[in-house]
């Protein structure tokens, strides 16, 4: 069942087309990673799921609703986290969580900061300052605050991205278990293929703003006849590049 | 597995008829802010700290041109009471500003607005903040009147009501336009943010009447919603009445601004989204 459906995705800004007739679905259940070079258009396709860019035309289906006319709904039931976006520093850990807590109407407050306190070993940094967690510790806390609302849907944009290897593998097995044990279906974009390929079940490789191809990283794997999805990325990535160059 | 077609798009569609603002929301930012107010010296020293200094500033001016003796004009009341209303404006434009540059601040931004969170929840929130931070100060910027300078507030009567809103109003309407000012043209704007009503100030005839204006200058005061306010002031300082032409006047242009200012607002932010501007603001 796909849980959210992109079609014919286009957004120009002025000359930059910056996604171009994209289409692609996420399957419900899954973690998938949206996969392309630097500029591809990832952050900006994000985005527009998330309503906070206007796409220029083409459809986004959440839950089987467009986004745009069901913004309340949809958003009710999605989160998002980035190391782009954090949490006021000026608020302890425990105010921070309660204000999304209530943002969402999330009927139990406290339990639910509870539970997810227990979920992500925080309990103990409720009582900081926000701004004087580590990165390790703010990670752990932005995916806190993304499930405060039990989302169906979780958008991660590039969620280990300037962790050390120790946070990032423990981010990964987090992740895991938020698909695992919470039910949530994960997009989320990265460059580090390695990861990519331990955790998604499937990746949506995008160049230029195009769809470029799909599947599960063993199968694209063995479909480019390469040694893992590092090659995958770079024959993806390089062939536009290449042909190019070459007219 | 769970099916997302049909059904849910129906009650969805159902729900939407009744698209209404939720309390929940508005009261989740609203405490958000105290939760700041609570522990942050500056912030108190700023709402609180700078009108007590006009406060003296002007209220030692005051007693000193009451020496004068100037026939019929108590500068005490008229200037004092002026000092006091105009700070509540100022009041409730920066506490819009603020709720929304804390936020752009803190990067925080995109994590409200990707909650179901609606503009127009953002805004009351904020009207709300202004309206908490200019019944604070404004006790007790009128406690201190009292007490040191035997200026009591309460000779407005009723009156204080329709200045008080008038006040937070027409400031908030600024506040939303600096605030639009900001996401369009970036955090540079932000200057504006502190001094866009000073460009009001000498047309809105805070400390004299218009009549000592400029004909043109007195057409531009009677645009500005404060002006009548002030005008207002004095007119019950002098006869014990506020003249309903100068409330409905208050009244008029403050929709007028309002609704002005408030379009301009959405529109920008109508703009910064199709810009994809939104997670570039600081
Ligand atoms: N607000 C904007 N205004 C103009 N151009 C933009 C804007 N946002 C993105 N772009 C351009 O659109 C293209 C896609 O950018 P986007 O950030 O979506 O790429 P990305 O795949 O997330 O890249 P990265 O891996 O570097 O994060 C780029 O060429 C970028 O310069
Ligand atoms: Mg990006």
């Amino acid at each position: 069942m796909a849980i959210l459906e992109v079609q014919d995705l286009v957004k120009e800004f002025g000359p930059v087309k910056a996604v171009n007739g994209l289409s692609f679905e996420v399957q419900e259940g899954t973690i998938t990673g949206l996969l392309g070079p630097n500029g591809a258009g990832k952050t900006t396709t994000i985005q527009m799921i998330l309503d906070l860019i206007t796409p220029t035309s083409g459809t986004i289906n959440v839950f089987g609703l467009p986004i745009h006319d069901n913004r309340e709904e949809v958003l009710g039931k999605m989160n998002f986290s980035s190391p782009y976006v954090s949490l006021p520093g000026n608020l302890r850990v425990r105010e921070n969580l309660a204000t999304f807590a209530r943002l969402y109407g999330v009927k139990d407050v406290w339990g639910k900061i509870d539970e997810l306190a227990d979920f992500f070993n925080i309990r103990k940094l409720l009582g900081r300052m926000t701004s004087t967690l580590s990165t390790g510790q703010l990670t752990r806390l932005n995916l806190t605050k993304a499930l405060l609302n039990d989302p169906k849907l979780l958008l991660l944009d590039e969620p280990t991205a300037s962790l050390d290897p120790d946070i990032a593998d423990r981010t990964r097995k987090m992740l895991q278990r938020i698909k695992n044990e919470r039910g949530v279906t994960i997009l989320y974009t990265s460059h580090n293929m390695e990861e990519v390929e331990e955790i998604c079940d499937t990746v949506i490789f995008i160049d230029q703003g195009s769809f470029k191809d799909q599947g599960t990283p063993t199968d694209l794997v063995k479909k480019y006849g390469h040694k893992d999805l590092n090659e995958v990325f770079l024959t993806i990535a390089r062939g536009s590049e290449f042909s190019k160059e070459e007219d | 597995m769970r099916c997302f077609s049909p059904s849910l798009v129906d009650r969805n569609l159902a729900k939407k008829k009744i698209n209404t603002m939720r309390w929940y929301r508005i009261q989740a930012l609203i405490i958000r802010h105290l939760y700041l107010f609570k522990r942050s010296m500056p912030r108190l020293m700023d709402i609180f700290f700078w009108p007590i200094l006009e406060l003296l500033l002007w209220g030692f001016l005051s007693l000193y041109i009451n020496k004068l003796n100037i026939v019929g004009f108590n500068a005490v009341t008229v200037l004092l009471g002026a000092v006091i209303f105009w700070d509540l404006l100022t009041q409730s434009q920066r506490a819009v500003s603020v709720a929304f540059l804390e936020d752009v601040w803190e990067r925080n931004f995109l994590n409200i607005f990707v909650s179901p969170l609606r503009l127009s929840e953002f805004l009351a929130s904020t009207i709300i903040l202004a309206l908490l931070r200019i019944v604070a100060v404004g006790l007790l910027m009128a406690l201190i009147a009292f007490f040191f300078y035997h200026l009591n507030l309460l000779i407005f009567g009723f009156s204080l009501i329709p200045f008080v809103l008038n006040l937070l109003v027409f400031g908030a309407a600024v506040g939303l336009f600096t605030t639009a000012l900001i996401l369009r043209y970036g955090t540079s704007a932000q200057v504006l943010a502190f001094g866009m009503l000073f460009l009001v100030q000498p047309f809105a005839a805070v400390f004299y009447p218009v009549s000592v204006l400029p004909q043109m200058l007195q057409w531009v005061a009677y645009l500005l919603p404060p002006t009548y306010v002030f005008e207002g002031m004095r007119a019950v300082i002098a006869t014990g009445m506020l003249p309903s032409g100068l409330l409905l006047g208050a009244i008029v242009s403050n929709i007028i601004f309002f609704v002005l200012l408030s379009w301009y607002f959405y529109r920008s932010f109508a703009v910064v989204k199709m810009k994809g501007k939104l997670l570039k603001l600081d």
